[in-house]
């Protein structure tokens, strides 16, 4: 049987406000436990919520960015439910009048192929605290510095088909509100959050499987996991005659599955109803075209330009684009040295695989975009080779000083002095009259051999294109 | 429209309020009465009336986006049945 996977993500943004959605209070991270929590967040009787200006903003330039309709005029609703770290016992949150209406974004994929999948809607919520379950003497600690804080969620349509999309998906949005600056998208700290809801069905079957939602997936990396595994879990249940029971589930990294939340096993009935605390939120066309003036090059933009302007191909554009920074940090390179494939290629390949493996984010590269372009244009002008290159590369990473410092103090100048290389042929051709007379008499494949002598003789310094060239000059008398 | 004490049951544990059987009799007896109530007002035809969000003819305000509640952690906390490490503490919850 061949099973199709259908896929919905809905993803928790957390807006860059200095406040909370309803209240004064501070939303910086990191804060001592409730420190940032005041009378508001706290759900004290006789305290009033008024309207963050700056997350109506936020979530408008985010509808903006996906083409979507805005609302006019949008209604705060309560979900009720209970838990320790939701003091007021509902959460605010727009349920059928919600900020962003239907919009659609871009994926770009490996093979280079695009696809637009779907957004319902986004709207605006407040955040629950925090529940901490160690040691109390069998209590649990509540920190509600988080509880209030803005997000914007946005729900996808089911227009997902595997969990390479899923994760494009994931890195759209992201490119999205770090370029906007609405978020600082940081998952490791929460500030990006995503459900996941999915479900198989035979191919060609019109209706949708029934599915199952995995909460809080806090990175690209666990996304694609969770998916693997309860795409995997569910078609072995259907496969083996059994039904699929609709549930929410959480992802567990360290043994590779989802398992059902059992404390949801009864279905939660979240009782909607208008927040009657705010009053509708209604905006104007002046107070939306005010912001659409001010929106920043997009990635959308941002990428096609890339190729237009630096004949970058769609993938590397791409890649370059889905963050602000690296994409700057590109343009700075490129600016250095005048050489923008030259300078994708290194960023691309040979930064971010640095930065990689020493699991060290962009923030905090050591090396600067003009040392980078020096780099570049020391391999252009002919100064070092491509392997040398990489070699004052890693030096440079490590703290060693500029490529001409290091190229300097390494001695890693290429030889394309012509009369010192003719020198050192001449002399491994006089040494050797057996090869020379084999390569002479059609064994061709002696000529490696040679390369080999000179780069040796040189050290490895010789430029191998001179080096080619002369050897071929001389080889052939 | 009537509701059966089990519907009774389930709406208060939602609320998280506690009933005994007679007082579950009790509550369906008088919630019920309230949907009749609801079951009148949603025979009125409201075709082409815009929902009503708020009674109040008027929009929501909004606030700058500046910090105006400094840290009144203790005195927040002095109020409440158990702290410790500056958390509030709640009976034991494990997903």
């Amino acid at each position: 049987m061949q099973w199709e996977i259908v896929i919905g993500l809905e993803v928790h943004v957390q807006l860059a406000t200095q406040t909370k959605i309803f209240s004064g209070a501070s939303t910086a991270f990191g804060a001592e436990p409730n420190t940032q929590a005041c009378a508001i967040d706290l759900g004290l009787p006789g305290t009033l919520p008024v309207f963050n200006s700056e997350a109506l903003r936020k979530a408008v330039q985010f509808g903006l960015a996906i083409e979507a309709e805005i609302g006019k005029r949008s209604v705060f609703d309560r979900k009720n439910y209970f838990y320790p770290d939701l003091p007021k016992g509902y959460q605010v949150t727009q349920m059928d009048f919600p900020i962003v209406g239907q919009g659609q974004l871009e994926i770009t994929l490996e093979d280079g192929s695009s696809k637009v999948i779907g957004v319902t809607r986004a709207h605006l919520e407040e955040d629950a605290g925090k529940s901490l379950h160690e040691d109390f003497e069998g209590m649990s600690g509540i920190d509600l510095n988080r509880a209030g804080t803005p997000l914007l969620e946005i729900v996808s349509e089911p227009d997902i088909r595997n969990a390479k999309e899923a994760v494009a998906y994931l890195k759209k949005i992201h490119a999205i509100i770090t370029y906007l600056g609405i978020s600082d998208g940081n998952m490791a700290e929460g500030s990006m959050r995503c459900d996941v809801n999915i479900s198989v069905r035979p191919k060609g079957q019109a209706e949708f499987g029934t599915r199952c939602e995995i909460k809080n997936v806090n990175s690209f990396k666990f996304v694609e996991k969770a998916i693997h595994c309860e795409v995997q879990r569910q078609i072995d249940i259907i496969e083996d005659g059994g039904k699929i029971v609709q549930e929410t589930r959480l992802y567990d990294p360290d043994k590779d599955e989802t398992r059902s939340m059992r404390s949801k096993e009864v279905a939660n009935d979240y009782r909607y109803f208008p927040e009657p605390d705010l009053l509708p939120v209604e905006i104007d066309d002046a107070y939306v075209q005010a912001i659409r003036e001010q929106l920043p090059e997009l990635p959308d933009a941002k990428i096609e330009r890339f190729i237009s302007q630096y004949q970058l191909s769609k993938y590397d554009a791409t890649q370059l684009a889905a963050s602000r920074l690296l994409a700057d940090y590109f343009e700075q390179v490129v600016s250095a040295c005048g050489q923008a494939k030259l300078a994708a290629n290194w960023v691309l390949v040979e930064l971010l695989g640095q930065l990689n493996r020493s699991s060290t984010e962009l923030s905090d590269n050591p090396i600067s975009a003009e040392q980078l372009g020096q780099l570049i244009q020391r391999i252009q002008d002919g100064t070092i080779s491509g392997r040398q290159a990489k070699q004052v590369f890693e030096a440079m990473y490590q703290g060693e000083g500029s490529p001409d410092a290091i190229i300097e103090a390494k001695g890693l100048k290429q030889v394309s002095d012509t009369g010192a290389l003719e020198a050192m042929i001449d002399e491994i051709m006089s040494k050797n009259p057996a090869q020379v007379a084999d390569y002479r008499g059609g064994k061709d494949k002696l000529f490696g051999f040679f390369v080999g002598q000179v780069m040796k003789a040189s050290k490895g310094q010789a430029n191998p294109a001179v080096v080619n060239d002369l050897l071929k000059a001389k080889l052939q008398g | 429209m009537s509701l059966a004490p089990e519907q009774v049951k389930h709406i208060a544990m939602l609320a998280r309020i506690g009933a005994d059987e007679q007082e579950l009799q009790a509550y369906s007896q008088s919630l019920s009465s309230i949907l009749d109530l609801v079951d009148q007002l949603q025979a009125v035809d409201t075709n082409g009336i815009e929902p009503l969000a708020n009674p109040l003819d008027a929009t929501q305000r909004l606030r700058a986006d500046q910090v105006s509640e400094p840290n009144q952690r203790e005195q927040l906390q002095s109020v409440a049945p158990a702290t410790a490490k500056g958390l509030f503490l709640v009976p034991k919850v494990i997903e």
